[in-house]
């Protein structure tokens, strides 16, 4: 599976709080959660997003509460990976468990600048940055986990 | 190589007699738990799951918490649809307003959640049972509603970082403090996957109320559960409160952890944490000329009924200074009703402050109690994140129940000391 899209880059502790505020949980329509996805720290954020393309934070990306209408308003905003340097450990699982793949890489995460555009192998955990021409590997994924996303979530993974 | 208490307890839940960090496995639960918030959302994944009904009713707790009483239509409607689900699928455990309380206060004090339990909870706070010597772990929806469904969950066995706790905290330092002061020390994932353990003689002079409000931030370090051994005050608390079995599980001597801190708690200072981080933390004696605009006492970190004390020894007989909104909120019915025979809600209303029903409200900039553009609180919750309490350019500082009571009487943050 490869993605390849536009990287819009934040910085460390990108916290749930502001992937999507809590004045908004009044619902849980990923279209209409979409729509204040990165509200409060890049305002056009839903605006500017193509489908595919990519986030890169840093370290401790979705920090804070463990609403799963985080990784779900991103993953409605069309785009198609996260990666940062590190992430808290429940957006990890809501992550996995709703599709939405996301990837480990210090390098990536380092290297990547706001508006670079980049391509993604998750099954070789290769990121190419098109616009600098370079290459970063991360970790892949633990087996269970590709199938989880391959099935598009834990409850199509469960259905079998 | 030993096992820490955390690998104990979930190998014991997988049925195996060894589980190493970094393992993948099913554990079965003893509770699963979710809010108003998280529970629509985990409905929807249990109908997509084409479950038919929850695995065990009696463990299964729903706490519509966030926002209730209902702030809106829209939050009414997500609260319908929960309670619908609860009475269909006969959940024992389904909280009403009028008996409901904030989650994390309320299942331990209806003895849900005793000693080597494995519980999980659709709210990052649900590490809070850790004091109780359970393993508890926030999850998201999905988790949720495949808990429901099959009584089981997948975890990574995480490592762990011992805190061998000595000395008696000073005066006025709770475990409030103790646990500011560790953020401050280790960072906001200086705990990340793993598991916070804490043992040592120190734990002898920490309520159980200190050891809640301390377990419910492991997640501010970004702990995967924070755990204490258990002792007679556990067990005390325990057979007070529940008539269930429970087990105590302590570490192997040779057990492994990354790291190991020696903390004395007679060193600790009362803890603030500036915006817009916990691990923002500074002593009260470098604090200065903090102006505030609304204090808040309560939350599922400190809404007990010592935080109230504490608050109300600092309030009794003083006038909270003019123009600062003090909201407090108790944690659970029983802690409003307690708080009232003692005559705590008579001291914070004499001194000017609003006492709400039981709820999270300003915890999370729900409702009681939303900043405006530049305003400023102090509040003894575990967040204090941009725009956490209402709008995006306020600001939340985090404190004890005892440094919030003393800024409302002054207008600025303010040591207990000082009062
Ligand atoms: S009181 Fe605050 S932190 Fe605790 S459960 Fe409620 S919203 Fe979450």
């Amino acid at each position: 599976m490869i993605r390849r899209g536009k990287v819009f880059k934040y910085g460390d502790n990108i916290d749930t709080d502001v992937i999507i505020p809590a004045r908004y949980l009044n619902t849980s329509d990923p279209m209409e959660l979409a729509k204040h996805c990165m509200e409060d720290i890049d305002v056009d954020f839903y605006k500017k997003v193509n489908k595919n393309d990519i986030i890169v934070g840093g370290k401790n990306f979705g920090c804070g509460s463990s609403r799963e209408h985080a990784p779900i308003s991103i993953k409605a905003t069309g785009t198609s990976c996260v990666i940062a340097k590190s992430f808290a450990r429940i957006f990890y699982r809501n992550s996995f468990n709703i599709g939405l793949p996301i990837l480990e890489c210090e390098e990536a995460s380092t290297k990547i600048d706001n508006g670079d555009e980049i391509e993604v192998d998750f099954d070789t955990g290769e990121i190419k940055n098109i616009t600098k021409e370079e290459t970063y590997k991360a970790e892949p994924l633990p087996e269970f986990m590709q199938k989880i996303i391959e099935k598009g979530g834990l409850v199509e993974y469960i259905k079998g | 190589m030993g096992m820490t208490m955390t690998q104990k307890i979930l190998a014991d839940h997988a049925g195996v007699d060894k589980v190493r960090p970094g393992q993948f496995i099913e554990a079965d639960l003893d509770m699963v738990l979710g809010n108003d918030i998280t529970t629509p959302v985990a409905i929807k994944e249990f109908k997509k799951m084409g479950a038919d009904r929850v695995f065990d009713k009696g463990k299964i707790s729903i706490v519509p918490d966030h926002f209730t009483p209902n702030k809106d239509i829209k939050t009414a409607e997500q609260c319908k649809c929960v309670r619908e689900f609860a009475y269909k699928e006969d959940i024992d455990n389904y909280f009403e307003v009028g008996e409901m309380g904030i989650e994390h206060a309320l299942l331990p004090e209806k003895g849900l959640v005793v000693a080597g339990d494995v519980v999980i909870g659709a709210d990052s706070h649900t590490c809070t049972y850790g004091a109780l010597g359970a393993f508890s772990t926030g999850v998201g929806s999905t988790d949720m509603a495949a808990g429901m469904a099959k009584g089981k969950c997948w975890f990574k066995v995480p490592s762990a970082i011992k805190f061998v706790l000595s000395g008696k905290p000073q005066k006025w330092v709770s475990g409030k403090d103790i646990i500011l002061h560790i953020i401050g020390m280790i960072g906001v994932d200086g705990a990340l996957y793993k598991s916070m353990e804490f043992v040592g003689d120190g734990i002898k002079h920490l309520s159980i109320d200190d050891r809640f409000s301390m377990a419910n931030m492991a997640i501010e370090a970004g702990g995967k559960n924070g755990i204490f051994i258990v002792d007679d005050i556990t067990k005390e608390y325990i057979k007070e409160h529940s008539k269930r079995k429970y087990k105590t599980y302590s570490p192997d001597e040779d057990a492994e952890y990354e790291k190991v801190y020696q903390i004395d708690l007679s060193t600790i200072r009362p803890t603030v944490s500036f915006p817009h981080l916990p691990e923002n933390t500074h002593t009260i004696d470098n604090i200065e000329d903090i102006k505030i605009d609304q204090v808040v006492i309560g939350s599922c970190t400190n809404g007990r009924i010592s935080d109230l004390r504490e608050a109300a020894k600092v309030m009794k007989g003083k006038k909270v200074y003019k123009g600062v909104r003090t909201i407090i909120f108790p944690a659970t019915q029983k802690i409003y009703l307690q708080a009232l025979k003692e005559g705590l809600i008579e001291t914070f209303i004499k001194a000017g402050a609003v006492v709400s029903t039981p709820t999270c409200g300003p915890c999370l900039g729900g409702h009681m109690g939303i900043l405006a553009k530049e305003e400023r609180a102090i509040a003894t919750t575990n967040r204090n994140f941009v725009g956490r309490m209402g709008h995006p350019e306020s600001e939340v500082y985090l404190s004890s129940p005892a440094v919030a009571a003393a800024s409302a009487i002054t207008g600025e943050i303010t040591s207990p000391e000082d009062i």
